[in-house]
């Protein structure tokens, strides 16, 4: 079966609690396609993404799911196709016929954005704390002692202690940078998280811990959130539905229960029949 | 043979022009680094090649000079920058702040107030204040333009984390009229307030940098700082120990191997011009004495 999803339907258990019931995606992806020369990196990818929902996107290595995800999150510019993105301040607005300072403003205000490498998402030259002010910072924060506790106070949300705030990240686990990079993202409350193998590179039992966090706080904060990934623990423990890449293309959507345990295309049934039995 | 090997003041024409282009650019846009074509100066990298050509770009052959360096006006590198006017442009050249027209200067603002007819050259290592916090100079102009200053507080920031205070004491980085974060050079913080509002006009060169920027006469310029950390310029126990003055920038010198110690103004035209005018610090004698 080849799907596409511009007509997929929302789960109506697939919404949580957060925004409540409401009438428009949060963001809507309109047959993006981007190319490199010759080679697509993705190709005529359509989903929409509604308030407090969590979409996974698995595929295999050069599937295109990270093209997607920089695409999306505006980080690649996509060749053709639309991003619809609803806005507090006005409404629904193409991401990609915003202005610059717009753009980057909602980058780091409205959406975050999770590295697989927690380096590249961190500062790794200044304090843990300094990592997580940056942002409040950025938008205009000016008083020392109330970004220190929201510091703190987003430190002890992704449990690192509080007497490691004025600690480089260089000084933390792989398992602690990746955690201080979601607290960094998460500060200025945003709507839009996009994850990028967000537990790769970590061993199992920090992976656990991770996703246990992760999980806890897309509850807890009612955030809407793209996960890439290749790993079908990770998706089958965080998405709400799941978009299964091959070459550029989907080739199945789904609910992540429904895709999981009755994969209906080849590559999908291959994928799922892939994943070792402990 | 200098007369005629030079054209006045070293740099030829078409440059000198170039570079009054770029100038005129800065005044423009306050605080705004303009490219300019650096050219190679008879100097090395690093003493003052950027100065030295805004200096160059801007003497008539009327003007007096007077070259400083951390305040001083006979240590090495004022000496040979104020030799090399003297051979290349045959300007007069002083002592005395407010008998130059043209002052360049390194690492230091003159204590005495500057006025409307004085041109302040500012020599420049790193013009760019956001570069050990983001190397790629693609992103730093990028948010300068879209005035994205965050990432200087996420410095100060760090500061009172390490130190309880703002540990900056030079290059303490500037906002030029609401707009443009600038690096005032690696001046002393004490002398930031004296950016702000200064009837003189404030030019820096960067010479391996290739930047030129500028604070027109009468400019806003606030040290950034945060809302319960206020910026602080700074201040001494101790007077000078040569002319008793409390007001000024000091240098801590050593006077023996024994912790002796004193410290005296480092804008040494300011602290002789108060000496000859009878003022007399704890360790200093009378000024006639002295220079006898």
């Amino acid at each position: 079966m080849s799907a596409t999803s511009a007509d997929f339907a929302p789960s109506p258990d697939g919404g949580r609690a957060g925004e409540g019931g409401s009438a428009t995606p949060l963001l809507r992806v309109e047959a993006l396609t981007k190319r490199y020369g010759p080679r697509i990196g993705c190709a005529d990818v359509s989903f929409d993404l509604w308030p407090g929902e969590v979409l996974g996107i698995v595929g295999e290595s050069g599937s295109g799911k990270t093209t997607l995800l920089n695409c999306v999150s505006g980080h690649l510019d996509p060749d053709e196709g639309r991003v619809l993105y609803d806005t507090r301040a006005s409404g629904v607005q193409d991401v990609r016929l915003m202005s610059e300072p717009e753009r980057r403003m909602l980058m780091r205000t409205d959406w975050a954005f999770v590295h697989q490498n927690a380096r590249d998402g961190l500062r790794m030259t200044v304090s843990a704390g300094a990592n997580v002010g940056e942002r409040l910072m950025g938008v205009g924060a000016r008083h020392y002692g109330r970004i220190r506790g929201q510091a703190l106070d987003w430190l002890g949300k992704v449990e690192i202690a509080a007497e490691r705030i004025d600690d480089r990240p260089a000084a933390f686990s792989g398992g602690m940078q990746q955690r201080l990079q979601i607290a960094r993202n998460l500060v200025t409350g945003p709507r839009l998280v996009f994850m990028d193998e967000p537990t790769g590179g970590l061993d199992v039992s920090v992976q656990a811990r991770l996703l246990d966090l992760i999980r806890g706080l897309v509850r807890e904060l009612g955030l809407s959130a793209v996960i890439v990934t290749h790993d079908l623990a990770v998706v089958r423990l965080l998405a709400d539905r799941l978009m299964v890449m091959k070459g550029g293309h989907v080739v199945e959507t789904g609910l992540t229960d429904q895709v999981l345990d009755d994969p209906q295309h080849a590559y999908t049934q291959l994928l799922v029949s892939s994943v070792l039995q402990v | 043979m200098t007369a005629e090997a030079y054209n006045f003041a070293y740099l030829d024409e078409q440059t000198k022009r170039m570079i009054r282009r770029a100038l005129l650019k800065a005044v423009a846009i306050p605080g705004y680094q303009v490219p300019f074509a650096s050219r190679e100066m008879p100097m090395p990298y690093g003493w003052g090649t950027g100065g030295v050509q805004v200096t160059a770009a801007c003497l008539t052959p009327d003007d007096t000079l007077k070259v400083i360096d951390q305040g001083a006006d006979d240590t090495t590198n004022a000496v040979s920058i104020r030799k090399f006017f003297e051979r290349t442009a045959g300007v007069e050249t002083t002592e005395e702040t407010e008998e130059a027209t043209v002052i360049q200067t390194r690492h230091r603002i003159p204590e005495k107030p500057l006025t409307e007819d004085q041109i302040l050259v500012y020599q420049v290592p790193i013009p760019e204040p956001l570069r050990f916090l983001e190397p790629r100079e693609v992103e730093t102009r990028r948010m300068h333009a879209l005035a994205e200053y965050g990432l200087m507080h996420v410095k100060l920031y760090e500061d009172i984390s390490q130190h309880g205070h703002i540990a900056t004491t030079y290059a303490y980085p500037v906002l030029v009229e609401d707009r443009y974060v600038m690096d005032p050079s690696p001046i002393p913080k004490f002398d930031n307030p004296k950016l702000s509002n200064s009837p003189a006009l404030q030019l820096f060169g960067a010479g391996r940098e290739q930047r030129i920027y500028a604070i027109p006469p009468y400019t806003q310029v606030v040290s950034l700082d945060f809302e319960d950390h206020p910026f602080d310029p700074g201040q001494w126990d101790e007077d000078c120990a040569l002319c008793g003055a409390s007001d000024t920038y000091l240098d801590e010198v050593i006077t023996d191997d024994r912790g002796g110690r004193m410290f005296v103004c480092s804008d040494t035209a300011h602290c002789r011009a108060r000496r000859a005018a009878g003022h007399v610090g704890a360790m200093g004698a009378p000024y006639e004495e002295a220079e006898a």
